[in-house]
């Protein structure tokens, strides 16, 4: 391990801010586009179907 | 059976649906390790101090946002030449993924410039191909989004998709075909790896978790849009709830 205290990890030696602010985001935006899918999908459930049902056997599909 | 069996959404939504837990529990494994390597066990950079350790999640989400797009092209000529579904389906749900992927290789990559560099961006070949990319991405849902029809949506983002194709060899070939403030590739197939082999691990490991995500939660994405767009269709009521 390179870190002697936690204060020293966070620093990062200096390069804190561009360290983290760049696993930061990645974890930022990862984790809001999960949310966004599962979002998508529950919004789903909430919506009118559309009218026609289509009778197309599955193996034309 | 064969392989096409699958290229009905009713029979690949199920199969995605047992798929995800496992690439996504993969990610978040892969990730853990990842991690552990890239910001405690990996050694500090003589050259770079700790700003290198930026690599584990900028060369990841740089080579997914190419991985990304050729796949997403892959299933677009699919879709266009076989006249599946499905296949422009998946192309639609790689799509957002790729351009978060290109995002994150452009943010850091700036906070990843702005120390070694001094700046956070200058428009260099490997810069302006990368930014490239993330407009095609943004181009190809904008213009599947503003037609109506699907199928014809699908068609016309796959001929976009397609024509962009020629810019991931140039992003991946422009740090030797111009002069650029961007480094080579750190890897190659034809030489040994110019750095550490803990640091090479931490980036391969974090690539593999990448690559474990985007195929998870493109996946899920694939199984909205089957419902979003099978709507007509009997099965796709009885799940949703109202047959």
């Amino acid at each position: 391990m390179n870190w002697g205290s936690l204060g020293e990890f966070l620093a990062m030696g200096g390069y804190g801010l561009y360290v983290w602010g760049s696993f930061g985001m990645c974890a930022l935006v990862l984790g809001a586009e999960c949310r966004g899918v599962a979002q998508r999908r529950k919004a789903l459930r909430q919506r009118p179907l559309d009218d026609d049902l289509d009778e197309r056997p599955i193996h034309e599909a | 059976m064969s392989w096409t069996r699958y290229a009905a959404p009713q029979r690949f939504y199920p199969l995605a649906g047992r798929a995800i837990p496992w690439f996504a529990g993969l990610a978040l494994l892969l990730a853990v390790v990842g991690l552990v390597i890239g910001l405690g066990v990996a050694p500090t950079d003589h050259q770079q101090g700790e700003s290198y350790r930026i690599i584990f999640v900028h060369v990841p989400s740089a080579w997914m946002s190419m991985i990304i797009y050729l796949a997403l092209a892959f299933w677009a000529a699919i879709g266009l030449i076989f006249n599946t579904r499905l296949a422009s389906m998946l192309a639609v749900a790689l799509a957002p993924t790729g351009a978060w992927m290109s995002f994150l290789a452009l943010w850091t990559g700036a906070l990843w410039g702005k120390p070694t560099w001094g700046t956070w961006w200058v428009w260099d070949a490997r810069l302006t191909s990368e930014l490239i990319l993330l407009f095609l991405y943004i181009g190809f849902m904008s213009l599947h989004a503003a037609i109506d029809d699907e199928r014809r949506a699908d068609r016309a983002a796959a001929l976009l998709a397609l024509v962009g194709v020629v810019n991931v060899p140039i992003i991946y070939f422009s740090v030797q075909w111009w002069n650029t403030l961007h480094q080579g590739a750190s890897i190659s197939l034809t030489q040994a790896p110019s750095m550490a082999t803990t640091m090479l691990a931490g980036m391969l490991v974090m690539t593999l978790a990448f690559w474990m995500y985007s195929i998870a939660v493109a996946l899920a994405r694939a199984r909205v849009i089957i419902l979003e767009r099978e709507q007509g269709a009997r099965w796709v009521r009885q799940l949703l709830g109202s047959a």
